[in-house]
């Protein structure tokens, strides 16, 4: 297992979220494991979703689609439009969640990946949301999702000590 | 009444008093002095700390001296705890699929 921790930084009051890690890769090769749909579809997850990447046209000015389906059929889509696309360094776009029952609430996405030596890499996906209310939301919301593959869990840990 | 803790250190301000007295307790008057602002302004913030559960106050012979409790700290961490768990699961993937591949590609080289 990975060393490296996810850094979250949330402050308060203020409309964005900053999600930084670090992975043994080298920058081209992560580069393309967020760029690809093949390679995406292959670690986005979270584990109880099937992710289908329906669209990702991934360079300056394309557009991308996301499809997360639960086990029960129910499906999450999620959209937006490719800002710029300057390999292997950064991709800007935005995203927006289509089961919102209210449409605009998009935010701007600024995914930067610095090389760093022996062949690591850094990413940073600093999101900007118009309201705090959108970013709590978002935070909220895949919160849920987060308790309920907890709990998953500890049922898969409970299974192994029966 | 009661206030929310998000609420409550979603002021600049706020968050300044609490790293303040987090290292170590501190009467009214030593807080005001360290800010520009009034006097009267930092009590008001330090009333909607205290609201939030966030600052308790304790009286020690005639001065009263505020801290930071703990255990309400917390819970502001609990919230975002989910949320680094499900980047955490995914990034984990991602680590294992990296190592994949970068096994099958020195693979092929040889």
């Amino acid at each position: 297992m990975s060393s490296y921790k996810t850094q979250i930084i949330a402050e308060p009051g203020k409309q964005e979220i900053f999600i930084i890690r670090e992975f043994d890769a080298p920058r081209e090769l992560v580069y393309r494991a967020f760029s690809e749909a093949e390679l995406i579809a292959n670690w986005m997850g979270p584990k109880d979703l099937k992710t289908k990447i329906e669209k990702l046209d991934n360079r300056s000015h394309g557009s991308w689609r996301f499809i997360h389906t639960r086990r029960d059929g129910f499906e999450f889509a999620f959209n937006g439009t490719i800002h710029e696309v300057c390999a292997p360094e950064r991709i800007i776009r935005t995203f927006e969640f289509e089961g919102l029952p209210e449409k605009g609430h998009v935010s701007l996405e600024f995914l930067t990946l610095e090389a760093l030596p022996d062949n690591r890499t850094k990413i940073t996906i600093h999101a900007i949301f118009k309201t705090l209310m959108d970013r709590d939301g978002m935070i909220q919301s895949d919160m849920e999702r987060g308790v309920q593959e907890g709990h998953e869990r500890l049922d898969e840990i409970l299974k192994t000590l029966k | 009444m009661k206030r929310d803790i998000f609420q409550a250190i979603a002021d600049p301000t706020r968050r300044a008093i609490i790293s303040l007295i987090m290292v170590q307790a501190m009467t009214p008057n030593a807080l005001a002095e360290k800010f520009d602002s009034s006097r009267q302004a930092v009590s008001k913030h330090i009333k909607i700390l205290q609201e939030s559960g966030l600052v308790k106050s304790e009286q020690i012979g005639r001065e009263i001296y505020y801290q930071v409790e703990a255990k309400k700290l917390k819970e502001i961490d609990k919230w975002l705890e989910p949320f680094r768990q499900l980047w955490e699961d995914r990034f984990d993937n991602l680590d294992k699929y990296l190592a994949k591949i970068q096994k099958e590609k020195s693979k092929q080289k040889s």
